[in-house]
């Protein structure tokens, strides 16, 4: 008995010197340097035009005109680039439901961006991302689409693909992961215009 | 799969092939109660005091009873501490968005999964948990489970290297050395770096951005009180025109149709009960925010995986960048590699080490080129509408991460028992969905969960040897220690005790109303989510396909009780099995003796692995992902 309280005693007490520390400490000094040193990004990358919050750069935003790059479908809360639910389809490789969805996609994507029936779509651009808030879509993804926004904004073609590739996120280090196109970027940039 | 790719690949294997020396080094240094640090200055002082506060002599050591005993008490007491918290948030500060108390439950469900490392996640992060839970409540287990994983190895590594001894070290100090040396140092520098890259570290509330294109959405309409209104038409369906005498009216010969109201059982009139929806502009996004990086940086190297979002690691915030990605895949193998070197140091067999390690890495890499063969192949019936066929299976995945770096992913946190996920494996093709489930099926000795990988996968190198010596008919022996009746019937009750869980539970589910209704998916992929769901809690990974609704109260008490018996039944026969090599002569190795390392005991102790989780898991395999594989290819859609 004597050993099971003095036991009973470290093992509260680790805990809770173990929340002090862990809980405690640790994460306000993460705050206290990040807040320091890498203001902008600790509190979420946000872009704020004119004093008014635009939203971040790493979040996707919904957009359907045709003046504008479209993101990636998005599965995150009951509408979609939902940044309080963030999530996937989950849906798997033999499901009725994604193969429906891609196809009502496929088509649609083509109608919007005035492709003949048949050209091959990027996949990106008509499959939900893992997070619902995927804020790139894949290089090829944008360069179909210029066309569509060149067209509707009167611009010259040759200016929005420089607008896309100046907005384009190149592997890092040209090693680490895939290159994307920053689709809220992109067309904040272009309403600046 | 292309030439950047497995460049990708070399590199993060050399990466971790240059920490997992230096790691072991300074495990030798942490797990041992003298050692020292160049830290010590700064943490000797509050580890000193910590051990005054808990009333514990540091220099006592513990036998394989105690040792267990004190391990289970702070997690009982532990994981208490956590249900409270979850329970009484709304009453607690730091919940500036006023969520609610979890359900007892969902609470029950939380705090074991995180008390047992394996953080499965039947809440959604950023919906249901205050700041005040995800910091203290989880962050707490997230280095105390790591650190109690860790402690377990390390005794048992102990009992390997004494020699005819009876203790094997002392539980507090191993918890405490292990998180204020190793771990909180490591997730201090990590979590900044993280923030570096793009990961958010605040206690704002949530943030409401404009949007350049607000758009109309259809919600239900409610009423005064705030319920939905639904519609009260009456059900109509088509029955036969009757005359007067009851006789059909006929039409050109054919019956002429009435709608009529449809009756219930009751006779009564049946009314429709769909919402009634309205439009509603949206023009604004309400972002979520916290403080997420501290807790992300110890999800992470103590192999956790619970996430600060409901989409884990592949939330933008939650893994901005590639880097910040490859960073996250390096630190999830970290500890668990660094090890194996500490095993070698500590018996003075660093190629034993090293064999282990090697053995770990061929069973990981063959994992992650099948998993990304079969990502970067795509799905057929997806390919057939028209996709572009070369861009892979894009579903649940983050065009930053591409095919390769979401495959890397999921091969890594289900080798080792991390568990947060890049990519939704719930949305991988039937083979690389397979991967991650069978990695977690093999025990997850693959490197594996802090701590646990090793006392796993010394599991297994204590059958391989005894296969070897049943083989060449001698005793089988482990460095010197001969392996008798005692140690296979300890070592087979931790292997049998996780098969058990797994498939008892998951045939259970799969017979019952409760675990058929939570499925996301029809057809083989259904069986395949309840599979991968007690896989997960079992193996204490916690990822999960994730379309399954395991929030219900049946799900969230078995797949608890699968988590506590993966972990606890697992570590209670693994120190028995301690507590009998610790007392054991270590005798001089002879010609006869089998050596424990170089390329025969690589290939024995695969085999002993693959074998094990082969005979165990392949029925359950073959109704599920296999099956699914070829309705694939033949274009099957459930």
């Amino acid at each position: 008995m004597k050993t099971f309280l003095s036991e009973l005693r470290g093992a509260v007490m680790v805990t809770l010197a173990l929340a002090v520390v862990t809980c405690g400490l640790y994460p306000l000094a993460v705050w206290g340097i990040a807040q320091v040193a890498f203001r902008d990004k600790a509190n979420g990358s946000l872009i704020v035009e004119h004093g008014v919050l635009r939203g971040s750069r790493l979040i996707a935003q919904a957009f359907i005109g045709e003046k504008y790059f479209h993101p990636r479908p998005s599965a995150a809360g009951a509408n979609g680039y939902d940044a309080t639910s963030s999530g996937g389809s989950n849906f798997g490789p033999t499901s009725q439901k994604l193969n429906d969805a891609i196809k009502d996609r496929i088509a649609t994507y083509r109608t919007e961006n005035g492709l003949k029936e048949g050209t091959p779509v990027p996949a990106d651009a008509v499959t939900a991302s893992a997070s619902g808030l995927d804020p790139h879509i894949s290089p090829a993804n944008a360069e179909l689409q210029i066309a569509r926004v060149a067209k509707a904004r009167n611009l010259p073609v040759a200016k929005v693909r420089e607008l896309v590739a100046a907005n384009t996120a190149t592997a890092d280090f040209s090693i680490f992961g895939d290159a994307g196109v920053n689709v809220l970027e992109l067309n904040l940039t272009l309403d600046r215009l | 799969m292309h030439s950047s790719d497995w460049l990708q690949l070399a590199i993060y294997m050399a990466a971790l092939l240059a920490i997992t020396k230096p790691m072991g080094l300074y495990l030798m240094q942490v797990l041992d109660a003298n050692g020292r640090t160049w830290l010590d200055p700064v943490i000797r002082p509050f580890e000193r005091l910590t051990y005054r506060v808990m009333g514990v002599d540091r220099t006592r050591e513990h036998g394989w009873k105690q040792y267990t005993f004190a391990m289970l008490l702070f997690s009982l007491v532990s994981c208490v501490f956590t249900y409270a918290i979850l329970r009484l948030q709304h009453l607690l500060p730091l919940n500036p968005q006023g969520l609610g108390p979890l359900s007892p439950d969902l609470a029950f469900n939380t705090a074991v999964s995180f008390t047992t490392n394996t953080n499965w996640q039947s809440y959604g992060g950023e919906g249901t948990m205050s700041y005040l839970s995800q910091m203290v409540a989880l962050t707490i287990h997230n280095f105390a489970s790591a650190a109690t994983g860790i402690a377990i190895a390390a005794a048992l590594v102990r009992a390997i290297a004494r020699n005819s001894m009876a203790t094997l070290g002392n539980f507090w100090v191993d918890l405490v050395r292990t998180t204020y040396y190793l771990l909180l140092p490591l997730c201090l520098v990590f979590a900044v770096v993280l923030v570096s890259q793009g990961m958010i570290q605040n206690f704002n509330g949530y943030t409401k951005a404009k949007l350049t294109e607000p758009y109309t959405i259809q919600v239900p309409k409610l009423d005064d009180k705030g319920q939905p209104v639904t519609t009260n038409a009456p059900v109509l369906v088509q029955a036969p025109k009757l005359d007067a005498a009851g006789k059909p009216v006929l039409a050109n010969g054919v019956a002429v149709m009435l709608d009529v109201p449809k009756l219930d059982e009751k006779g009564q009139p049946m009314t429709t009960n769909l919402p009634v929806m309205v439009d509603q502009v949206v023009d604004e996004q309400v972002i979520a925010q916290g403080p997420m990086a501290s807790q992300v940086a110890i999800k992470m190297l103590g192999t956790n995986g619970g996430g600060f979002t409901n989409a884990n690691a592949a939330h933008p915030f939650e893994n901005p960048t590639p880097l910040s990605n490859f960073l996250q895949m390096l630190s999830i193998f970290a500890i668990g590699s660094g090890l194996t070197y500490y095993l070698g140091r500590m018996t003075k067999n660093q190629a034993h080490g090293w064999s282990v390690w090697g053995a770990m890495m061929a069973m990981f890499l063959a994992g992650v080129l099948v998993c990304w063969w079969a990502e970067a192949r795509g799905n057929s019936i997806h390919q057939a509408l028209g996709l572009v066929a070369t861009d892979g299976n894009m579903e649940g995945k983050e065009v930053r991460f591409g095919i390769f770096n979401s495959s890397l992913f999921a091969a890594i946190t289900t080798a080792a028992s991390c568990g947060a996920v890049n990519a939704m494996h719930d949305s991988f093709t039937a083979i690389g969905g397979l991967v991650p489930l069978f990695n977690i099926e093999l025990g997850e000795v693959v490197v594996g969960g802090v701590g646990a990988g090793l006392y796993g996968m010394l599991v297994f190198v204590v059958l391989a040897v005894f296969i070897a010596g049943l083989m060449v008919g001698r005793t089988p022996e482990y460095l010197g220690k001969k392996i008798g009746a005692y140690e296979v019937k300890m070592a087979m009750l931790a292997l049998l005790v996780l098969t058990l869980s797994i498939l008892g539970f998951s045939a259970w589910a799969l017979v019952s109303q409760w675990g058929l209704a939570g499925l996301n998916n029809a057809g083989p992929h259904g069986l395949s989510e309840i599979l991968y769901a007690f896989s997960s809690a079992t193996g204490n990974n916690g990822s999960a396909f994730a379309g399954l609704t395991a929030n219900t109260p049946w799900y969230n008490v078995t797949l608890g009780l699968a988590m506590l018996i993966g972990r606890f039944l697992m570590i209670v026969p693994i120190m028995a099995l301690a507590g009998s090599l610790v007392r054991k002569k270590i005798s001089p190795p002879s010609a006869g003796t089998f050596p424990v390392s170089g390329g025969t005991f690589i290939l024995l102790l695969v085999g002993t692995v693959l074998l094990i989780g082969a005979l165990n898991f392949l029925p359950a395999l073959a109704l599920g992902p296999v099956v699914e594989h070829f309705l694939t290819a033949q274009g099957k859609l459930f």
